[in-house]
């Protein structure tokens, strides 16, 4: 039986352009890194100082308004906004579980939309507004979702609740809370080891049917 | 994570200029690609941000839908003529990830994801994909969740998306960028087998772009279904899914496309079982006949025989609940 699934290009074309690919990136990845790299690490580099060329990469300016706050900041490309939120803005509030995007411990809002931040790089988030935990109550005034996980009792060890209610505030705002079923799918992305699984879907349909905003 | 430099690209062309050095990568959504990068599975030198590109439009066209690279997968999956007229799609879509990486998730990128095979992750394991020569730690390994079809000794990985087991049942056409112009291919020749290059994933050439998709009008919305079956209910990779399309007319099936997830390097595409139902009566029967008939040739490791009973099953139920069997 013919196969259509198999890719019709012959092997040793993707061969020939592999291996000509690899070679080239093996004997210019010197070059093209000191090319790109600012002239103090160009300097280290010629002087085989490797340590001093991760200092020198350029720091990149960003701008971020968390919770309402603008940030001028300067970051490593690298820096993703869960360490930066976590480590130069002090708001530590927001949490690092897996740091792979598997536990939903990092979520934060950006321009209102649910996000990993453990998988968002500081510099592709700037100019955006961010909202953390930290930004949800007003004054000492719980936002009705924090109420509501205190009566329900919605966690244990409470590491992985700052992410659940954000993602819950989030589930409520998409529309996505009309059953407990839907509740459990679009909350799948929050991981609870203790397993408040019940009391956290509870806390979100009470917040649900109250109608308040959220 | 290496140390890279940070690039926003402003236009197309300067994304394909950039990408033509070598070290550069395009970031989007980043969440497979930051993933990598902090496991030290790959360590680019630059990253082009093409998030900034007019390229997130999800446009009616004469003949059906152009979806461009940048629109989310969260933002696809609730699009209104999405769930109209290609509800398959927005199901398979809904069924992968989580709704925060949906919301970061590009389409393009969803495309260019790599596999989840836990020896391409684990740099202390030998892996043909990310290391070519090293050999497949996969062969001999925990392979439960690894391919069935079109396999060979260097890699039996498979490739991950939902997303892609939609468009391939729905004839889609991806539309690619580079220094010539642009080209479109069919959307089931994009992603390879592995043969005997399981690094390279697809047929994107390193100084190329997806600028998007088009999917052609059918006749299938109202009998499709995404099925998924996965070690938990959600938020899991797929130990094997189905994309069923059929076209029924008074109990009749006029034509029918179907695609599985899970068991192969690519999104597996049925065309014998499509072309076996063409004609036939809506009923258990002939659908079980096409999942025989779609099982031809797989090929079973030490840990992941029971896809061969799992496949044929979830291929039945899939086109039950797309014909309204259940």
């Amino acid at each position: 039986m013919e196969n259509k699934n198999a890719h019709s290009k012959p092997e040793s074309e993707l061969e020939e352009k592999d291996n000509s690919r690899r070679n080239f990136l093996k004997q210019s990845a010197f070059i093209t890194a000191v090319a790109l790299t600012p002239a103090p690490a160009v300097k280290a580099a010629a002087m085989h100082l490797d340590e001093k060329i991760a200092e020198a990469f350029e720091k990149v300016p960003v701008k971020l308004e968390v919770n309402g706050v603008m940030h001028n900041l300067s970051v490593e490309p690298r820096a993703t906004l869960l360490d930066i939120l976590r480590e130069q803005i002090d708001l530590t509030g927001t949490k690092k579980g897996c740091d792979h995007g598997q536990c939903g411990a990092c979520t934060v809002h950006v321009d209102g939309h649910r996000v990993n931040s453990c998988l968002t790089l500081g510099v592709m988030a700037s100019g955006k507004k961010i909202t953390t935990i930290e930004g949800l109550a007003k004054g000492e005034e719980l936002h009705p979702m924090q109420e509501a996980f205190l009566k329900h009792d919605g966690f244990q060890c409470g590491y992985c609740t700052p992410g659940q209610i954000m993602s819950a505030v989030a589930c409520i705002r998409e529309g996505h809370a009309n059953s407990e079923t839907e509740i459990r799918e679009y909350m799948s992305g929050n991981i609870c080891r203790c397993g408040a699984y019940p009391n956290i879907v509870n806390a979100i349909q009470e917040v649900k049917s109250g109608g308040q905003i959220v | 994570m290496k140390q890279f430099q940070y690039l926003r690209a402003a236009t197309q062309q300067s994304t394909l200029d950039a990408i033509s050095k070598p070290g550069t990568k395009i970031i989007a959504g980043g969440t497979n690609l930051i993933d990598l990068m902090k496991r030290g599975v790959t360590a680019p030198d630059k990253l082009v941000d093409i998030t900034h590109l007019p390229l997130k439009n999800i446009t009616p066209t004469k003949s059906g839908l152009h979806i461009g690279a940048l629109a989310l997968n969260s933002t696809v999956s609730e699009n209104g003529i999405v769930v109209q007229k290609f509800p398959l799609l927005s199901m398979a879509l809904k069924a992968g990830a989580s709704p925060q990486l949906r919301n970061m998730a590009t389409v393009g990128g969803n495309m260019m994801q790599r596999t989840r095979c836990s020896y391409f992750y684990d740099t202390t394991m030998p892996c043909n994909k990310r290391e070519p020569g090293t050999g497949c730690g996969a062969m001999g390994g925990l392979n439960r969740m690894h391919a069935i079809f079109g396999t060979r000794d260097k890699c039996i990985a498979v490739h991950p998306s939902d997303m892609c087991v939609g468009l391939a049942a729905l004839d889609a056409t991806v539309i690619i960028a580079g220094k010539k112009g642009e080209r479109r291919i069919p959307f089931t020749e994009f992603h390879r087998l592995p043969g005997e290059h399981p690094d390279v994933d697809n047929t994107l050439a390193k100084d190329e772009m997806i600028i998007g998709v088009d999917i052609p009008d059918n006749n299938f919305a109202k009998n499709s279904y995404y099925l998924k079956v996965r070690d938990r209910q959600s938020y899991a990779f797929a130990l094997v899914s189905v994309a069923a399309g059929l076209d029924i007319s008074n109990g009749t099936i006029r034509q029918a496309r179907l695609a599985m997830g899970g068991v192969a390097h690519k999104p597996w595409r049925l065309f014998e079982a499509e072309k076996f139902l063409v004609g036939k009566a809506v009923s258990e029967d002939s659908f079980k006949q096409a999942a025989q008939i779609a099982m031809q040739g797989a090929k079973a490791y030490e840990y992941n025989a029971f896809k061969l009973k799992l496949a044929p099953a979830t291929i039945t139920e899939a086109l039950k609940h797309a014909s309204g069997l259940v």
